[in-house]
């Protein structure tokens, strides 16, 4: 296949590096969405009655809902009966060991880097891969489950798990949330579950690769992570898509509940295809995050770098129930080209000596628009509630555009919300001082970025970190002229 | 002079069509008449009365955007944590056109505002221009005031036809558009060129509800020509016990090397609800400097847009809110960066007691031309009562590269170590408070330039946090 390129494509890949597509089987539901349609999901992942009229109520819900207008971004309307709302790689059903997945798929977890095989046996990170709708395998499940940690796919969670869902599913985002949520929740595929039981540390990261690879579909996927009394998980995530003419939606929740002392870090690396140089296709990601600080003294802090994706649209939040319990986001969105951001966050304040901090770095490049949309609320009985706000924007060019809308409600007097935020560009005097020692002007343009962004890139897992540093220096490339 | 004033003959006729009320309380619901409805008949009275006037033409494209428009609602991004829907609801007698109530000099006393000896003073009664009360005591070649609707048909015809209704690209909501719909009465000031104006205008809005629950209108358009400096300070009165309702508008045109200094001052009862708005158009590089203060009322919008629009203006504005009780205030700037190599500078601050509310919205905007703009805004805001809240949203739309923008922003209560510094030096809680409150409002008082305003300001606020005390 890489033989058949020619030069002119092998520079538009090298900017794009998972724009590949797996000749792979697929077992696809019919164009469209009605409640067939989610009756057809649910068959086919052998659901049991109550999942399939939890499914039924958002759609009727969803219906009745409009799609948000207000987030600062411009696309087409979307076509939801244009949609392929399950696919799903044909394989063997339930697989015992790794060895049996189609080579085909493991070639492209491969090429993404993510080598089932080698993770299984080196780096200590248990992968549980989602390709198209449906997760293809999950890693290191028995070493887990001697920790009484479950992790699976959310599929297999609904068999076996349905207490646990039929509490937690749809607790922090409802089914009838917004839009996305709502048609989510109604014919979400696969995703991750992830149980940490009481007291236990979790000895690995534990992360999720999802891959769009399917043409015309849509990917829905849910994650829930519930952190029990006192213990705590690293959860990382990753996302690539083949590149496509087309846009594709990308619609996920992800719910975290954190209980008692328990502590959530969750990892975003998110790299969806972010269209043609000149705006063509690319993934529209429309994602729904929250956590909950359920009890006194929990954590939950999001990290995210944001380099894929045609149009970002989400808002990783945090609900400080619990007294004392923290929140904390650490952001770095780049946007290159036409792509167009509108991302931030939530922390709702509603604990005792609830503590938050924001930190949002933004990088536009190109023709794209970058923006930070945040709120920090602070309930009445929040009392000595903290905020501390950063965001920061970066300039590359001056077609591309940087724009903050920070929200911030105080209803108690005892809180203390700061804010404060800059935009500048890349200075000349800095960029000369690196040439002035035998760096090139992109070379101390990526130098200067690495700068701008090590805040929040310190607070990723040393595997991410690495990966997500590349990604920055990919995504600008060609941005300095 | 008085073009618009009507002809007794009709005055009968009218008086029983502005009966007409919102909502009238004693009847039942029945009677309850939808404010676009209203609004769509009062405005035909004001057309029909003034056939061939020079402005009828933008009081009707007011009309046609209000009725697209219609009053916001919460979900008006721009109305998000005011509620002014609720004031529609309300039974409000609105005049187009009658005369200027009668009010005594006691009456006028207590709403002068100290230095008026010293200052050209111009009253606007119930939405009026009242040329018998105002008094201009700086001459006629540096100094023009002409009702708005004579601007609009002499020599300042193209000028008006140019500027007036500029705000409406920036504002784009119901209340503007009803205030264009209904412009007629306010007045036209003209700067002339080349002249320090030395005494300062008094702009008054009085508002009589002694009787009825009064809304008004107010629509003025100042001209601030090359090489002029002017003071201008505007204060918001009402008379009576009875609610009233002010929707003023001021839009300001700063030519070439001009300097302008714009205060406002409210603080009125919690019956006088008001939507102010200062729209600051500067056309050549020039200099403009607002402050706003905001003491008492009951729910207060204020507008504020700074339209930088020629290379190397400058523009500061400030804000102070010291609010208690139920009031309501809520600021809501803009500055637009059209050109390159501008400079903004704003600082509101807030202190919130009691059940007040606060809002603050500042946008600064970069348009992709305005390379090297300098423009800061900061935010700060104290709050003393549980029940006190705050929304604040400091917001930058920024489209060149070659800037430098910051905005920052915070929510507290008083710093602990300044009060323990102060206590452990013998000062009581009380004092040490309102001497950390003080010193927290005094930032923006000494932005204002005129020394008896400043002094009343200052005088006022010392009077508020002593009475605190006791």
């Amino acid at each position: 296949m890489n033989a058949m390129l020619t030069t002119l494509e092998e520079t538009v890949l090298q900017d794009y590096k998972y724009g590949f597509v797996t000749e792979i089987d697929a077992d696809n539901a019919p164009k469209g969405l009605n409640e067939d349609t989610i009756r057809f999901i649910s068959s086919r992942k052998k659901e049991p009655l109550w999942m399939l009229e939890w499914r039924l109520k958002a759609y009727r819900h969803w219906l009745k809902m409009e799609e948000p207008k207000w987030p600062n971004v411009k696309y087409p309307p979307i076509d939801y009966q244009d949609i392929i709302y399950y696919s799903a790689p044909k394989q063997k059903a339930n697989l015992k060991s790794l060895d049996e997945i189609d080579p085909e798929l493991k070639k492209t977890f491969e090429k993404l880097g993510i080598s089932l095989e080698e993770q299984k046996r080196l780096s200590g990170v248990a992968v549980d891969a989602v390709i198209d709708s449906v997760s293809i395998a999950t890693s290191f499940k028995g070493q887990l489950a001697e920790l009484g940690i479950i992790f699976c796919s959310m599929s297999e969670a609904v068999r076996e798990h349905p207490d646990l869902i039929k509490q937690y599913l749809g607790s922090v985002v409802p089914a009838t949330d917004n839009y996305f949520a709502a048609l989510n929740s109604a014919v979400f595929s696969d995703g991750s579950f992830c149980f940490i039981p009481k007291g236990v540390r979790c000895p690995m990261e534990l992360s999720t690769y999802f891959r769009i690879n399917a043409e015309n579909t849509g990917q829905f996927e849910r994650t829930l992570i519930i952190a029990e009394e006192g213990s705590y998980v690293s959860y990382l995530e990753g996302c690539t898509a083949p590149m496509r003419d087309e846009n594709q939606l990308h619609a996920a929740v992800v719910e975290l509940v954190a209980l008692d002392n328990a502590q959530i870090k969750y990892s975003t690396v998110q790299n969806w295809y972010p269209g043609s140089k000149d705006g063509v296709g690319g993934i529209y990601n429309f994602v729904t995050k929250r956590g909950i600080c359920a009890g006194n003294r929990a954590k939950i802090s999001w990290t995210q770098v944001e380099t894929g994706s045609a149009i970002t649209w989400k808002y990783p939040s945090v609900i400080l129930k619990g007294d004392n319990s923290i929140g904390e986001f650490y952001s770095v969105a780049v946007t290159n080209n036409y792509q167009q951001a509108d991302t931030g966050t939530k922390m709702m304040h509603l604990g005792k000596n609830t503590r938050s901090r924001i930190v949002s770095k933004g990088i536009s490049a190109g023709f794209s628009n970058n923006s930070y949309r945040g709120l920090v609320h602070i309930g009445k009985n929040a009392k000595n509630a903290r905020n501390h706000s950063q965001c920061d924007s970066l300039l590359l060019g001056d077609k591309c555009g940087a724009h903050t809308f920070p929200y911030i409600e105080v209803k108690n007097n005892e809180a203390v919300v700061e804010h404060e935020a800059t935009t500048s560009k890349i200075g000349e005097d800095q960029i000369f001082y690196c040439n002035q020692r035998g760096l090139d002007t992109e070379t101390a343009v990526a130098l200067i970025i690495n700068g701008f962004a090590k805040e929040v890139m310190n607070q990723l897992p040393m595997e991410f970190a690495v990966e997500a540093q590349k990604l920055l220096a990919i995504s600008l490339e060609g941005s300095v002229g | 002079m008085i073009l618009s004033r009507i002809q007794p003959v009709k005055q009968n006729q009218l008086k029983k069509k502005n009966l007409i009320n919102w909502k009238k309380s004693k009847n039942s619901m029945r009677d309850m008449m939808d404010p676009v409805q209203y609004f769509t008949i009062k405005h035909q009275q004001l057309q029909d009365l003034k056939k061939d006037s020079a402005l009828s033409v933008i009081r009707n494209k007011g009309l046609e955007a209000f009725t697209r428009l219609g009053i916001p609602t919460l979900k008006h991004e721009e109305w998000k944590h005011t509620r002014i829907s609720g004031l529609f609801n309300k039974d409000f007698e609105f005049a187009i056109d009658q005369a200027v109530p009668s009010l005594s000099d006691q009456e006028i006393k207590a709403l002068r505002l100290p230095g008026h000896e010293v200052a050209n003073e111009i009253v606007f009664v119930n939405g009026c221009y009242s040329p018998s009360l105002s008094r201009i005591s700086t001459g006629d070649h540096q100094l023009r005031i002409v009702p708005l609707e004579e601007a609009a048909r002499n020599e300042y015809r193209e000028f008006v036809s140019k500027h007036l209704g500029h705000s409406g690209n920036y504002l784009k909501d119901g209340i503007n558009a009803l205030n264009t719909a209904f412009a007629h009465e306010g007045v036209f000031i003209h700067v002339k060129k080349g002249h320090a104006i030395e005494y300062p205008i008094y702009l008054y809005h009085i508002t009589d509800s002694r009787t009825n629950n009064n809304y008004s209108q107010v629509r003025n358009l100042i001209l601030v020509s090359e090489l002029a400096q002017v003071q201008i300070v505007q204060t918001f009165g009402t008379i009576g016990p009875l609610e009233s309702f002010a929707n003023e508008v001021t839009e300001i045109v700063a030519e070439r090397d001009s300097i302008t200094s714009f205060y406002k001052i409210q603080n009125e009862n919690s019956n006088a609800n008001l939507v102010s708005t200062t729209h600051i158009h500067q056309i050549g590089k020039s200099q403009t400097h607002t402050v706003t203060i905001s003491l008492d009322g009951g729910i207060v919008r204020n507008n504020l847009n700074i339209v930088l629009d020629a290379e190397n203006c400058e523009s500061h504005l400030c804000g102070l809110y010291l609010i208690k009780g139920q009031t309501h205030v809520d600021n809501h700037t803009t500055v637009d960066n059209v050109k390159p190599n501008c400079f903004s500078n704003e600082l509101y601050k807030g202190i919130m007691d009691e059940q007040a509310t606060g809002v603050f919205n500042g946008k600064i905007f970069v348009r992709p031309q305005a390379q090297k703009t300098n423009a800061y805004q900061s935010n700060k805001n104290v709050l003393l009562s549980n029940k006190a809240s705050v929304n604040t949203k400091p917001q930058l739309e920024i489209f060149a590269d070659d800037v430098k923008c910051s905005h920052g922003c915070t929510v507290g209560s008083l710093d602990e170590e300044a009060l323990f510094y102060l206590r452990s030096r013998g000062i009581g809680e009380k004092k040490a408070q309102s001497l950390l409150l003080h010193g927290f409002a005094a930032d923006i008082l000494e932005d204002i330039k005129i020394k008896p305003i400043r002094d009343y300001i200052d005088h006022l606020i010392t009077e508020r946090l002593e009475y605190e005390e006791s």
